[in-house]
C-alpha cells in the first residue's frame, strides 16, 4: 500500500506542510508524512535533524508556526496538551520521566484514563477495574514483581518500560517513543523489541531511534529526516541503500 | 463498617497524632493557661490555617506564594467590616457629623456608607465573603498566572507584589478602609460582646474546631488521587501534562484552597484579637507565614500547626524581653531550617522520633498479634483505612 494510493481518510496521522521556526531557524521545514493505522514507523536522522521537535509538535509541547497535523480526522495544532492526550496520542520522553516518589502501581494509576479533572481526581476511587488494568499493564511491561516498589528503585531500563506502561494504560491509538532503548543493556533491548511487537498489535507507534539494528528489528517503514525535512522514506532496506541517506547519516 | 474503620483510624499512628494535637489544644493549654495567654495561642492558631494552606500549595504542589497575607487579610477585613458596622449604630455614633457610619469614615469626611460596605450588614454574606473574596482573588491570579505557565520564582515575586499593592491600597484609601490604623474598636458579634474573657475562650474553641475541619479537608485532598497529582506535578510537571491532566487547573485549585484556609484564619484572627490592620497582611507578614510552614515542615499539615504555634510563641517570648533582636532570631531560624533540616520539625520527628516509636509499636504488636499477621497490620498503618488503598485481597 503506497502512500499515493491511500485516501487521506485512511491515515491515522496526517502531517502536512508542518513548519516551526525558532527565531528564524526552521527546526522543522514544510514536513509531510502519513501514518497508517497499526503501523510501526521509525524516524531516524542525524543530530539536530528535528526528530524530537516533530514529536513535540504532534503532542502539543511546541506550537507549529504553520501546517497541519490531523489525527483520526481531528486537527491537533489548535488543541492543548491534555486535550491531545485525550484524543488518543501518548508521548514518551527521551529521558525516563516517571514519578520517583510514587510506587509502580501509583505511577500507572495516575495515568489511568479516569478522574483527570480536579473534581474527578478528588472523587477517584481505586476500584476493581483500575486494579485489573494496572496489573494487566504491569505484566506487559515486565514489572509485576515490582508493582509496589517506589519507582525510584527501578533500573534505568525498567523506568523506560514503566513510562511506556504509563502510556499504554491511557489506551492511546498512537504511541510516540523518543529513543526507547537508549542506555539499555543488550538483554533489555531485546525485551523492549519484544514489548513493542506486543504493543503494535493494537497501537500505531512512532519511534525515534538511532540503533539501526533495533530499527531493522521493529520498523514497518522508516522516515529519514535531515535539516527539518524528509530525506528519504520507505522500508529499512530501501533507506539503507539510498545514497542520500548514506551520505548524511549512515556514512560510507 | 464505616464506624469501625473510623475507630481503627483513631488508634492508628496517624490518628494518635491528631488526638495528641487535640489533647494539647482542647485540654492541656486551656487548663494551664490564663484567658489572656489562651487568647494569644488562639491568635497563633489563626496563622496555622495559613501554614496548612502553604503545605498544600508550596510543600506538595511546589507553588511558593509569598503573598498569603493578602488572603489572610481579606478574610480578616471581611469579618472586621461586619463587626465595625455592628459597632457603628446611629445611637453609638450620634456625636459624628454623619451618624451610623464607621468613625474613620466620618473623620475622612465621608457622608455615606460606600457601596461595597453595604452587604456587610448581613452576617451570612460576611461568612460567605470570608472564604469567597480570598478564593475569588486567588482564582483570578491563578488563571492569569498558571494558564500562562508563570511559575517558580516569578510567581513568588508576583504574589509579593500583590501583597505590597494591597497594603498600599488599604493605607492610601483611609476613608474606605481605616488606613494604617486598620479597623479598630470592634465590640460585638450579633449582640455578643467578644471582648470578655468568656467570649474569648469560646472563640478559642471555635478556632480549634475550625482548624481541625481545615486539617481534615487538607488531609482528604492529600490522600486522594488529587494529592498524588499535586506531588507528581511538583516533580514532573511535563509527565503529568502528557498523562492527560490540565496542570493549570490543578494549580489554580490548590492555590484557591490555600487562599480559603488563609481567609478563614484571618476572620478568626479579627474575632480573637478585636481588630484588623494592614500590618498583618503585608510583605513581612506574608514571609513570616512561609517561615511558620517551613519550620513546621513544609510537607506535613500537622507540622505546620506546630510550626505556627512555636514560632509565634518564640516571637512573643523574645519580643517581650528583647524586641529588637527578634527579626535577627527569625532570620537565623529560617536560614537554619533551610540549611540544616529542610523538612522542618516534621522531618526531624520522622528521622529521630519515629524510629523509637517503631520499636514501641513493634513490641506491642508482637505481644498482641501472631507473628504472621503483624507484617500486614503494620503495612495498613502506612495507609489510612479511610482512603481508597490498594489491597491484594480485593482483586
Amino acid at each position: 500500500m503506497s502512500i499515493a494510493k491511500s485516501k487521506s481518510g485512511d491515515f491515522l496521522l496526517a502531517v502536512e506542510g508542518l513548519t516551526v521556526s525558532f527565531d528564524g531557524f526552521k527546526a522543522v521545514d514544510d514536513l509531510s508524512f502519513y501514518l497508517d493505522p497499526k503501523e510501526i514507523r521509525v524516524i531516524i536522522g542525524p543530530n539536530g535533524a528535528g526528530k524530537t521537535t516533530v514529536l513535540d509538535l504532534i503532542c502539543g509541547k511546541t506550537k507549529a508556526t504553520s501546517g497541519s497535523i490531523k489525527f483520526a480526522g481531528k486537527e491537533l495544532t489548535k488543541l492543548k496538551e491534555h486535550q491531545i492526550v485525550h484524543s488518543g496520542v501518548g508521548r514518551k520522553f527521551q529521558t525516563p520521566s516517571v514519578f520517583e516518589d510514587l510506587t509502580v502501581f501509583e505511577n500507572l494509576e495516575v495515568s489511568y484514563p479516569q478522574g483527570h479533572s480536579v473534581i474527578g481526581a478528588l472523587a477517584f476511587k481505586r476500584d476493581a477495574a483500575v486494579i485489573e488494568a494496572v496489573e494487566d499493564v504491569a505484566k506487559t511491561i515486565f514489572l509485576t514483581e515490582a508493582l509496589h516498589e517506589p519507582a525510584a528503585l527501578l533500573s534505568h531500563g525498567q523506568k523506560q518500560w514503566l513510562e511506556i506502561g504509563m502510556l499504554l494504560i491511557q489506551k492511546p491509538d498512537l504511541l510516540m517513543l523518543d529513543e526507547p532503548v537508549a542506555g539499555m543493556s543488550v538483554a533489555e533491548r531485546k525485551k523492549t523489541a519484544e514489548l513493542l511487537r506486543v504493543i503494535t498489535k493494537d497501537h500505531t507507534v512512532l519511534v525515534i531511534e538511532h540503533d539501526m539494528q533495533f530499527v531493522g528489528d521493529i520498523a514497518d517503514r522508516v522516515t529519514v529526516m535531515h535539516q527539518g525535512k524528509v530525506l528519504s522514506e520507505g522500508s529499512i532496506d530501501h533507506v539503507k541503500s539510498d545514497p542520500k541517506v548514506i551520505e548524511v547519516y549512515l556514512g560510507h | 463498617m464505616k464506624h469501625s474503620s473510623l475507630m481503627k483510624w483513631f488508634v492508628s499512628r496517624e490518628g494518635l497524632y491528631y488526638l495528641a494535637l487535640a489533647f494539647l489544644l482542647v485540654v492541656l493549654l486551656p487548663l494551664t493557661l490564663d484567658s489572656f495567654r489562651l487568647n494569644m495561642v488562639g491568635k497563633y492558631l489563626t496563622y496555622a490555617f495559613v501554614a496548612i494552606g502553604l503545605v498544600m500549595c508550596w510543600g506538595k504542589a511546589g507553588i511558593l506564594s509569598l503573598g498569603q497575607g493578602v488572603f489572610f487579610g481579606l478574610g480578616g477585613y471581611c469579618m472586621a467590616m461586619f463587626l465595625k458596622l455592628e459597632a457603628s449604630t446611629p445611637e453609638a455614633t450620634a456625636i459624628q457629623s454623619t451618624p451610623g457610619i464607621p468613625d474613620f469614615m466620618d473623620w475622612n469626611q465621608l457622608t455615606e456608607l460606600p457601596w461595597f460596605w453595604e452587604p456587610f450588614h448581613s452576617f451570612s454574606f460576611t461568612l460567605l465573603a470570608v472564604v469567597g473574596v480570598p478564593v475569588l482573588l486567588a482564582f483570578v491570579i491563578g488563571v492569569a498566572m498558571f494558564t500562562r505557565r508563570v511559575g517558580g520564582v516569578y510567581f513568588a515575586i508576583i504574589t509579593q507584589a500583590i501583597a505590597a499593592v494591597l497594603t498600599i491600597l488599604i493605607i492610601g484609601q483611609q476613608g474606605y478602609t481605616g488606613g494604617v490604623n486598620g479597623i479598630t474598636d470592634l465590640q460585638t458579634l450579633m449582640g455578643w460582646d467578644i471582648r470578655t474573657d468568656e467570649a474569648r475562650n469560646i472563640l478559642y474553641f471555635i478556632c480549634v474546631g475550625m482548624l481541625f475541619l481545615c486539617l481534615f479537608a487538607a488531609r482528604l485532598v492529600q490522600n486522594r488521587k488529587l494529592g498524588r497529582i499535586l506531588v507528581a506535578m511538583n516533580a514532573q510537571e511535563m509527565r503529568v501534562r502528557f498523562s492527560g491532566y490540565d496542570v493549570a487547573a490543578f494549580k489554580i485549585f490548590v492555590f484557591c484552597l490555600a487562599a480559603a484556609f488563609a481567609g478563614i484564619g484571618g476572620a478568626l484572627f479579627t474575632l480573637l484579637v478585636g481588630f484588623m490592620s494592614p500590618s498583618f497582611i503585608g510583605i513581612v507578614a506574608s514571609i513570616e507565614m512561609v517561615i511558620f510552614c517551613a519550620l513546621g515542615g513544609r510537607l506535613s499539615i500537622l507540622g505546620a500547626v506546630y510550626g505556627a504555634l512555636l514560632v509565634n510563641a518564640a516571637k512573643s517570648g523574645f519580643s517581650e524581653s528583647f524586641p529588637e533582636l527578634w527579626p535577627f532570631a527569625m532570620g537565623a531560624l529560617f536560614i537554619g531550617v533551610v540549611l540544616a533540616f529542610p523538612d522542618g520539625l516534621a522531618g526531624l520527628y520522622k528521622s529521630y522520633v519515629m524510629p523509637l516509636e517503631d520499636k514501641v509499636f513493634k513490641r506491642n504488636k508482637s505481644k498482641a498479634v501472631p507473628v504472621g499477621t503483624s507484617q500486614t497490620a503494620e503495612k495498613a498503618d502506612d495507609y489510612s483505612p479511610m482512603a481508597n488503598t490498594y489491597s491484594p485481597e480485593k482483586s
